[in-house]
């Protein structure tokens, strides 16, 4: 892919290499500062690895105090700096750009504290997804946002992206999950927004915060709401002949008045090679599956279960298998969740995370699958289907430029195709360098401008992630 | 005072330019059932949302209801009735706290971050606030947001709207994602337990798998003569039975417990939300502190060391509900300092001032003062919208 432009290196910061290394040398200890080209390569990309620049330096605090003052001095040089976390991010949140320092929390991953009678936990902020709900397990808590890059991705990725998972229908996504963040801002001023209470004071930063893809400041430490974990939970599968048939089955479920903790869909392409790469037992003879978790009570799930069989068996509903024991359920959601690099083995593909009314499932789904007929390519669609959270996979040959650019042209049509259902072009995964230039077919100049006048109040000089998110043109400051 | 009502969105941003040009501020309202709440504001032009009404949107099936700014609120709750779903945040109607009548708007329920005693388990307004146009101050109209669930598409201005008091711009329409009613719900009462005890009973029911819903602890005198801690639960029939009788398994080294009649429970549960066992008197201040359940009753002690004070524990504890006398700076100082030494010299939580007469609202902050940094980046935010404070100027703050 080379469609998507980055801003020209600022020629007088490269210039200025050394004496900005010099300052950060001077700053952190020698293995928090990388800055030979082979090792600042491991740098130069995240998960859209179709686009990658190297790094002027990459530094790794330990504590918040280095990393305030490291990007004091940054913000005393004028260098703009890109945030990272584990570098999961899928819209390629975290590509630096030439004339950037990368500034990771990859050292920051200590649990500072945890407080079960309140149900809090305060981490720095490069711990891993996985990781905060492992320090829990033991008194029967979980950390609810469950992104499928849970086991690398960094709770600093997930408040960058305000990242979601399969089990957000119920829990919420990570902004519904945090309560308080220390940060530093573009000067190096340390703030703490919100703390281990429900609501902070003032407008609701936190809000903003969340979801702002490092462009507000670099969150250091994150308080975080844990809850005790349910009795129990089981998925069942869904076989369906037709992907239409699947998605009509959601929107009755919900509308019945049901809502259960996670509807996960998938049409054959994606069954068939998530079943080859998982052996988890989905069916191989339907048109789309549904995964859906219920939990409670064992007599809660079944009754809960119970209703949504019924429901199912209005939409011709052919296979109904639910999981026996937590072997056959970890094996389910292993499929599911392993779907992103199941697909990697099977071909190269562009991961899109478009969001859509429920209701509009069944005809988007046709259309999305006619656009990319139309070009001559495949698409495996799994997603969360509660919510309306459509990840096609869109697969082609890297090494064919033709083909390239009409995954990317697929891709751009799929996330049209979403705005024009009244949906949006990201639910999860962020707009990042990926969706930057689309970002004026879902918003009005007038809308763009206020979303950026709002941002330059955080950081007047737009040094932080400059690239991403607003479309290069027309940008305005505070 | 003169009124503008705007029938229209372009309506609305024709009275925002024209007050702008003109350099006078406007005072937003919807049904003003809640004018005291926050700083007394500073304008002679008041901005009704009154003539933006209607629902605009609504999908049962999707969870999902859009209306214009100035629905009064029970049209919303009617509709969503009909199809046995419901606001899950459970707005408070504080018109008996504030002796007002009018009927609360959907844009007032958003401007405030209005949320009730399922805070705890479903979130607050802004949880579920999903989409917003609105009339910034400079006159334009902004949608941000929209009708999906999930949608991470540029910066959040959703969130930074609601709660902020109609400072930043006038709600035009509000997206709102909702949930089924409710089934059934049952509330377990104990009776007798002190504050300290009766919050480690909240934090034992709310850190169990039982998904208990509100929790909430009201002393000896409030409801009842006795102390009375409460539990509620909601879910499908069969499904509350069997999570109440384990509740009160876990529950059993406190004390044992009684289920309530459900009329009873359910007005209970109103009153809780809508701070009626703290209304009167109707000149005492009421402040609403947000603090860690356990921290709540050291703080509640340490206050009532220094002033007299009426109280109660929301949310599991984390939301204490104060009355207390609106003389001098109606406990202001009192109540800070006692957050300040709960945490043995960090502040534990912080404290709104939701009552008082214009004069003390004017001279104490009633919101949480900010750090510093937070307050500059406040009054950048503010300008950004509204560069010359046209809208609400000084309701959350001077300035802001
Ligand atoms: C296989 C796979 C599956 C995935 N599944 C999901 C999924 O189910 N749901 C989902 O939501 N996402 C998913 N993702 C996307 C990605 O994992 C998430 O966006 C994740 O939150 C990124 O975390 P990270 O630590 O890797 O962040 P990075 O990629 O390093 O950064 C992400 C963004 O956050 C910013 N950032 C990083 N650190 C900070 C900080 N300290 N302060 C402020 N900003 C910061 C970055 O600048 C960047 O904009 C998936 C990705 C992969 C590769
Ligand atoms: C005990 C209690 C505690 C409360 N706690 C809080 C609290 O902590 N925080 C809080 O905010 N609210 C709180 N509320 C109040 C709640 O605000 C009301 O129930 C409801 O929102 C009022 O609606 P209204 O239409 O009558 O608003 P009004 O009284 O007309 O207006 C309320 C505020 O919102 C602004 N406003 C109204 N409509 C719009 C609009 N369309 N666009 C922009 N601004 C608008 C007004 O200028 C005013 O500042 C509390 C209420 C009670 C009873």
């Amino acid at each position: 892919m080379s469609g998507i432009q980055f801003p020209k290196p600022d020629p007088s910061i490269i210039a200025r290499r050394e004496t900005i290394i010099a300052g950060l040398a001077a700053l952190v200890a020698p293995d928090s500062l990388i800055t030979a080209e082979d090792e600042r390569r491991a740098f130069e990309t995240d998960a859209l690895t179709a686009y990658r620049r190297i790094p002027l330096a990459v530094v790794l605090p330990r504590t918040t105090e280095e990393l305030s003052a490291v990007l004091a001095f940054l913000h005393k040089e004028g260098v703009n700096v890109v945030a990272r976390g584990a570098g999961t991010s899928l819209a390629g949140g975290a590509i630096p750009q030439e004339d950037a320092v990368v500034v990771g929390v990859a050292k920051m991953a200590r649990v500072l504290d945890i407080d079960y009678a309140n149900r809090t936990i305060r981490v720095q902020s490069g711990v891993t997804n996985l990781s905060i709900s492992g320090a829990v397990a033991a008194e029967r808590f979980f950390y609810a946002p469950d992104p499928s890059s849970q086991l690398a991705c960094t709770i600093a990725g997930n408040i960058g992206m305000n990242s979601g998972g399969a089990h957000c229908l119920k829990y919420g996504v990570t902004t519904n999950n945090v309560l308080g963040v220390k940060m530093v801002l573009v000067d190096g001023t340390v703030v703490e927004i919100g703390g281990p209470y429900l609501d902070s004071a003032g407008l609701d930063l936190l809000g903003l915060v969340v979801g702002s893809e490092g462009q507000l400041g670099i969150v250091a430490e994150a308080t975080l709401r844990i809850l005790p974990m349910p009795e129990d939970a089981r998925p069942v599968l869904f076989g369906f002949p037709t992907s239409e048939a699947a998605g009509g089955c959601v929107a009755a479920i919900i509308g019945a008045g049901i809502v259960p903790v996670a509807i996960e869909f998938m049409d054959k392409l994606a069954i068939e090679i998530c079943e080859d790469f998982a052996h988890a037992g989905y069916p191989l003879d339907v048109g789309a599956l549904l995964i859906i978790e219920s939990e409670g009570s064992p007599a809660e799930i079944d009754a809960e279960l119970a209703r949504i069989v019924a429901i199912a068996k209005d939409y011709s509903v052919t296979t109904i298998k639910e999981s026996k024991s937590a072997i056959e359920t970890a094996a389910i959601w292993k499929g599911r969740k392993s779907a992103f690099g199941a697909t990697g083995r099977v071909a190269d593909y562009i991961c899109m995370d478009g969001v859509i009314p429920t209701g509009k499932l069944p005809q988007v789904l046709h259309r999305l699958n006619e656009i990319v007929a139309e070009l001559g390519l495949r698409v495996a669609n799994v997603f969360h289907a509660g919510d309306g959270n459509l990840h096609p996979l869109v697969l082609y040959n890297i090494n064919d430029p033709a083909e390239q650019a009409k995954a990317e042209k697929a891709g751009e049509e799929i996330l049209k195709l979403c705005v024009e259902a009244g949906g949006c072009l990201t639910g999860e995964h962020g707009v990042g360098i990926e969706k930057r230039d689309l970002m004026p077919f879902q918003f009005n100049p007038v809308d763009l401008q206020q979303q950026m006048r709002v941002r330059a109040a955080f950081d007047p000089g737009w040094r932080l992630n400059p690239a991403k998110v607003f479309p290069l043109e027309g940008r305005v400051a505070a | 005072m003169n009124s503008v009502t705007p029938k229209t969105e372009a309506e609305a941003a024709e009275a925002v330019n024209t007050a702008r040009a003109a350099r006078r501020p406007l005072g937003i309202e919807g049904g003003g059932t809640r004018a005291g709440l926050g700083r007394p504001v500073a304008a002679q032009t008041r901005l009704s949302t009154r003539g933006l009404t209607g629902i605009t949107l609504y999908e049962p099936s999707e969870l999902v209801i859009s209306a214009r700014a100035g629905t009064p609120l029970n049209e919303i709750e009617a509709a969503l009735k009909d199809k046995n779903q419901a606001l899950a945040f459970e707005p408070m109607d504080h018109r008996a706290l504030y002796g007002t009548q009018g009927e609360p708007t959907l844009g007032g329920i958003a401007a405030g971050n209005i949320s009730g005693p399922r805070r705890i388990s479903a979130g607050a307004a802004r949880d579920f606030l999903i989409g917003l146009r609105f009339v910034n101050g400079r006159g334009e109209i902004i949608k941000t947001g929209g009708r999906v669930m999930k949608n991470v598409t540029g910066l959040d201005l959703v969130k930074l709207l609601c709660g902020s008091h109609g400072t930043l711009g006038v709600i035009t329409e509000a997206t709102f994602k909702v949930l089924p009613h409710p089934a059934s719900a049952a509330t377990l009462a104990l009776y007798g337990l002190a504050d300290g005890k009766a919050v480690a009973a909240l934090c034992a029911a709310l850190g169990s798998p039982l998904f208990v819903s509100a929790a909430a602890h009201l002393p000896a005198g409030l409801a009842t003569p006795e102390p009375l801690t409460l539990f509620r639960l909601e879910g499908p029939q069969a499904s509350v039975d069997e999570r109440l009788s384990a509740l009160r398994r876990t529950l059993a080294p406190f004390e044992s417990g009684e289920a309530l009649a459900p009329d009873y429970a359910g007005a209970l549960w109103r009153a809780i939300r809508n701070i009626v066992p703290l209304v009167s008197p109707p000149d005492a201040a009421i402040w609403r502190i947000s603090v860690q359940p356990t921290r709540a009753p050291k703080f509640v002690d340490l206050l009532l060391k220094q002033v007299a004070a009426r109280y109660y524990y929301d949310w599991g504890g984390g939301l204490v509900w104060l009355s207390i006398a609106a003389t001098g700076d109606a406990g202001a100082a009192a109540v800070r300092a006692a957050l300040v030494q709960a945490g043995n010299g960090q502040t534990i939580g912080h404290a709104t001032l939701v009552r008082a007469p214009d004069d003390v609202r004017r001279t104490v902050d009633v919101f949480e003062p900010l750090a510093a940094p937070l307050l500059k980046l406040t009054k950048d935010i503010k300008a950004s919208f509204d560069p010359d404070g046209i809208l609400n100027p000084g309701r959350m703050y001077a300035g802001i």
